[in-house]
């Protein structure tokens, strides 16, 4: 398998629970990187703390495995000393939008280049089931057994509004589209955002009576459209998926480069 | 382009955790788990290759070779 060559296989099998959603994104990106023909040495992966954000331990790149919510903060220090590395930070839920939700809207809203994966499965998986920001409205959770009340956030308007230049939304259902969509953040220039709804059956799955990984599967099948569709209109309930934002916008660290030539030509 | 010819389901037993996901999901209904639950090929002859199995195994257990 070509995508074997870009995992440290001494880790494997990983940590992740029987049908974790998140071995599948793992899956979708070595695939995109695969397809983008990309060096190893090219490719820094920065991640927080979580169960998603071990995902930086099993891919043979530049790892960086750093602070709860921090990611990002690491990301752009790596990004703005090294612009010509690829910089993508795979994140958990509660770790890009709660611990990490000002990290998240401010690098969104610099537009410094880099690739940001939330991998939402709705809850704290690795920690036992705590409720997420992006839990939603009467879901049940170890800390909400009598059902949330905590409405959750829209991850796409969130990075939307937060000036992100990219942002896109997938599921572990839908692979080929997942991979398509990781190959197009990651080569655009800007703050890219790509939301993928990831099943978590030992928790979420569990309390929620959702059945098992392959049923929560079943469920992103049936209850997501094609951003745009004519089904959204007549289903207002189902979730879109695709690409919602794609625009050019002046990068971060090329802006700060134009900064640095000002600052250097009135100083001689 | 001509169909792709199986060569072998590679299954790595090691990584395999018996989730069931390329089970549920193979239009051919070629895969199934075993009493240890691992994923094997009962029935090989039916595969068309399509490699859903493969890109959306979570463990990256299971891969089509084809000819």
């Amino acid at each position: 398998m070509a995508i074997k060559g870009y995992i440290r296989e001494r880790f494997f099998p990983h940590i992740w629970c029987p049908g974790c959603g998140h071995g599948i994104v793992l899956n979708s990106l070595l695939r995109a990187i695969d397809k983008l023909g990309m060096s190893k040495n090219e490719i820094v992966v920065v991640s927080g703390i979580g169960c998603s954000s071990r995902i930086s331990g099993y891919v043979d790149f530049h790892t960086l495995h750093t602070l709860h919510g921090r990611a990002l903060a690491f990301a752009t220090g790596v990004k703005m000393s090294l612009p010509e590395l690829n910089v993508i930070v795979p994140m958990g839920d509660g770790d890009a939008l709660a611990i990490g939700g000002n990290h998240f809207i401010h690098s969104a809203r610099r537009n410094i280049d880099m690739t940001a994966i939330v991998m939402n499965n709705r809850i704290y998986g690795m920690t036992g089931g705590q409720y997420s920001p992006l839990s939603g409205y009467g879901t049940l959770a170890t800390t909400a057994p009598y059902t949330n009340i905590d409405n959750a956030f829209d991850t796409v308007e969130l990075a939307t509004a937060a000036g992100a230049s990219f942002v896109a939304r997938s599921t572990t259902y839908h692979v080929q589209q997942l991979t398509k969509i990781l190959k197009q953040a990651i080569l655009h220039e800007g703050f890219s955002v790509v939301e993928v709804l990831s099943q978590c059956p030992t928790y979420f799955g569990r309390k929620n009576r959702k059945g098992t990984a392959a049923d929560m599967m079943e469920y992103y099948k049936n209850n997501t459209t094609p951003v745009g569709s004519t089904a959204k209109k007549e289903n207002p309930d189902l979730i879109e998926r695709g690409v919602f934002v794609e625009k050019e916008m002046p990068e971060y660290c090329k802006e700060y480069d134009k900064i640095i030539e000002r600052a250097m030509k009135e100083s001689s | 382009m001509a169909k792709p010819k199986l060569k072998a389901h590679v299954i790595n037993r090691e990584w395999c955790k018996g989730c069931g996901i390329c089970v549920h999901f193979c239009p051919k209904n070629v895969l199934e788990l075993d009493e240890e639950d691992k994923v094997v090929a009962a029935r090989r002859e039916d595969c068309i290759c399509c490699k859903m199995c493969e890109l959306r195994c979570p463990d990256l257990a299971i891969e089509i070779e084809t000819e």
